[in-house]
């Protein structure tokens, strides 16, 4: 298995609402592989799911757990992280 | 073929364009099972979504910008994999497409909603999605405003809050609606944002998209498939239009000089600077609401007088007529009276409420002669009158005048929206400084018809002959004892009824700011002699409509409009 998971604190002024939930459920959409997203320690959620991520709730400075599931899951939790950390709104 | 339709102008303009018809909301899909198998409804479902979702890509390719971003968003929700699995579930069940759509966004929609704030709104955009997927189902056109990627006439049956919030205004050239009256929210938009209106037209209905239309708002008219001529015709009255509204601003008055000062509308002393630099003399109507609106308790004195002075300091050596405060029926106040009324217009309101909470009323009084002094005392003083709402008596208007000159206030009337204060105006006037028609609630209650229930809006209109005769009541009594009678209300925006209300013996006329020029322009076009013609035409009326007919062809302009 090459599964990888990571937590990032997420940097957005307006958390993953909007547009940084858009941003970020396109970029895991794209990265061909499934990527989930857990809030603490809540149940995780498919990340290329705009309403999933939406109905998360997520608050700037909340913590995020990413896990992706493939070969190059390290590469794309990469990205994904740093487009969490962030703050679009700025 | 060239056919017109009728209805009512919303102020003198006139625009023309391609008709864009606003659709209306679907109804719900009804739950019943498939008869056309799950593959083919799964096939129907997959077309539905990725249609819609390149659909709404391509208009936020167009529109750019944050409007970009809401609709890729937007495309993002249509074809989300979680909902995908949703609707999947009700397909695998033997539901149709329609259905499934209708259902798995429904699931989601409560999500959101349930979580409030920033994300509750989201689910209307879930909806507007829910709604485009399920229309393209059924072949039919999305609900919602019209997005033609071109100018034009928005047709629609009345526009809601929402709908208006959301207008493109470089878009729109001119509103036609089928239903709705001249106090509707389609009316109101379009007086303020100076939108070409004709509202009420019946056999709007049928309107069809992309046909040309003149609409005439001086006319009351809309002319569907018009002749070149019509539209040379139309095209030439919008450029004389725009010049009338880049001619200098004059202070208001009759083409015989009779001034006639026009003044604004305005519930916040914010926005002074918009309504002198559109030509307001003054205030004809200040409503003190704002100050009092959304308070648990009343606001302060010293609250309540920065407010006045910010208000009278803006317009120095002008005009400033303050209505204290009016609440009740469609502005309940908890502090003033939290009882239930059955009929709320008929209640302890406006002026009643004032009596029953006195203090209230004092500290008002007490703060607008502050401010009055305050700003003497700084300069050139404003011209401070004080008037009160819903005064149904004689000795109501003796109760208010005393205690408003008590606090020392130099000018102190009543509003006469009530027809018993319209038919006593002689008695009032005797005691009164001066009169302020209100004519939304004069019609109102001379109709009997609540201004809030639409079931009725159609008895809400101030141009019938009941009203303007009211209104005649009063004008002879201010001009028999020598005192002012102002119009404040949406009847003193309409260019024609302005003329009518001042040939009834109105001396000043109050409205929103935006309405200013076309109500300018129309005075100029009538003599006094002319204005007490086209009054008494539209006395002779039997009704509202045949008193606007009435008055159009007894006016020499309107006349003229009409060939």
């Amino acid at each position: 298995m090459t599964a990888s998971t990571r937590t990032v604190r997420i940097g957005s002024a307006h958390g993953l609402h909007a547009r940084p939930a858009k941003l970020f459920a396109q970029a895991a959409k794209d990265a061909g592989m499934p990527v989930t997203i857990a809030k603490d320690a809540g149940a995780p959620t498919n990340a290329a799911s705009i309403l999933g991520v939406i109905a998360l709730g997520i608050d700037q400075g909340d913590y995020v757990t990413l896990t992706a599931d493939g070969d190059d899951a390290e590469r794309v939790l990469d990205t994904l992280s740093e487009l969490l950390a962030t703050d679009h709104d700025a | 073929m060239t056919q017109q339709l009728r209805g009512v102008g919303i102020g003198l303009g006139i625009a023309q364009g391609p008709i864009a018809r606003m659709a209306e909301p679907l109804p719900a899909p009804d739950d019943a099972p498939s008869l056309l198998g799950v593959a083919e409804e799964t096939a129907r479902a997959r077309a539905a979504v990725s249609a819609v979702a390149r659909e709404l890509e391509e208009r936020g390719a167009a529109a750019g910008g944050a409007a970009q971003d809401v609709l890729e968003a937007q495309a993002m929700m249509a074809e989300d994999p979680s909902l995908e699995t949703e609707i999947d579930d009700r397909l695998s069940q033997g539901r149709t497409a329609e259905w499934a759509v209708h259902d798995a966004f429904a699931s989601f929609r409560e999500t959101l909603a349930a979580m409030g704030g920033y994300l509750g709104e989201r689910a209307a955009d879930l909806d507007d999605v829910a709604q485009r997927v399920i229309a393209r189902l059924r072949g039919v056109p999305a609900p919602g405003l019209p997005d033609p990627g071109h100018p034009y006439v928005l047709v629609a049956r009345d526009l809601a809050p929402a709908d208006t919030a959301l207008l493109d205004l470089d878009r729109v050239l001119a509103l036609v609606t089928s239903e709705g009256g001249p106090t509707s929210h389609t009316a109101i938009l379009a007086r303020e944002k100076s939108i070409v209106a004709v509202v009420g037209v019946s056999g709007a209905e049928a309107l069809l998209d992309g046909h040309t239309v003149v609409v005439d708002a001086a006319g009351g008219a809309v002319t569907v498939d018009p002749s070149a001529e019509d539209l040379e015709r139309a095209a030439r009255r919008a450029d004389a239009r725009a010049a009338a509204a880049s001619a200098p601003i004059t202070p208001g008055a009759l083409a015989d000089g009779t001034p006639v000062p026009l003044l604004a509308n305005l519930g916040k002393a914010e926005g002074a600077e918009e309504a002198v630099s559109l030509g307001a003399e003054g205030v004809g109507l200040f409503r003190t609401e704002f100050l009092f609106l959304s308070a648990a308790t009343a606001p302060t004195i010293g609250q309540q007088r920065e407010a006045y002075e910010r208000l009278l300091a803006a317009f120095r050596g002008k005009k400033v007529v303050v209505r204290v405060l009016d609440a009740g029926a469609d502005k309940p106040l908890a502090f003033l009276n939290d009882a239930h009324e059955e009929n709320p217009a008929l209640g302890l309101r406006g002026l009643r409420a004032l009596r029953a909470s006195e203090d209230v009323l004092r500290e008002q009084l007490t703060a607008l002669a502050e401010a009055d002094a305050a700003v003497r005392a700084s300069g050139e003083a404003a011209d401070l009158w004080v008037m009160a709402p819903m005064v149904a008596t004689v000795e109501e208007t003796v109760y208010f005048t005393a205690l408003a000159r008590e606090y020392g206030i130099r000018t102190a009337g009543v509003m006469v929206e009530v027809p018993a204060s319209a038919l006593l105006a002689d008695r009032i006037l005797a005691h009164a400084d001066f009169a302020s028609i209100g004519t939304n609630d004069l019609t109102q209650y001379t109709m009997a018809a609540d201004r809030l229930l639409g079931s009725v809006a159609s008895f809400q209109d101030p141009w019938h002959p009941a009203v303007l005769r009211l209104v005649r009541e009063v004008g002879a009594a201010g001009v028999a004892l020598g005192r002012p009678v102002g119009i404040c209300g949406e009847a003193a925006a309409d260019p024609l009824l302005a003329v009518v209300l001042v040939g009834l013996g109105a001396t000043s006329l109050s409205m929103a700011p935006t309405a200013l020029a076309d109500v300018r322009a129309s005075l100029l076009a009538h003599t006094l002699d002319d204005a007490r013609h086209v009054a008494e035409a539209a006395l002779a009326a039997d009704d509202a409509a045949s008193a606007r007919t009435a008055a159009r062809a007894a006016s020499p302009t309107h006349r003229e409009a009409d060939q």
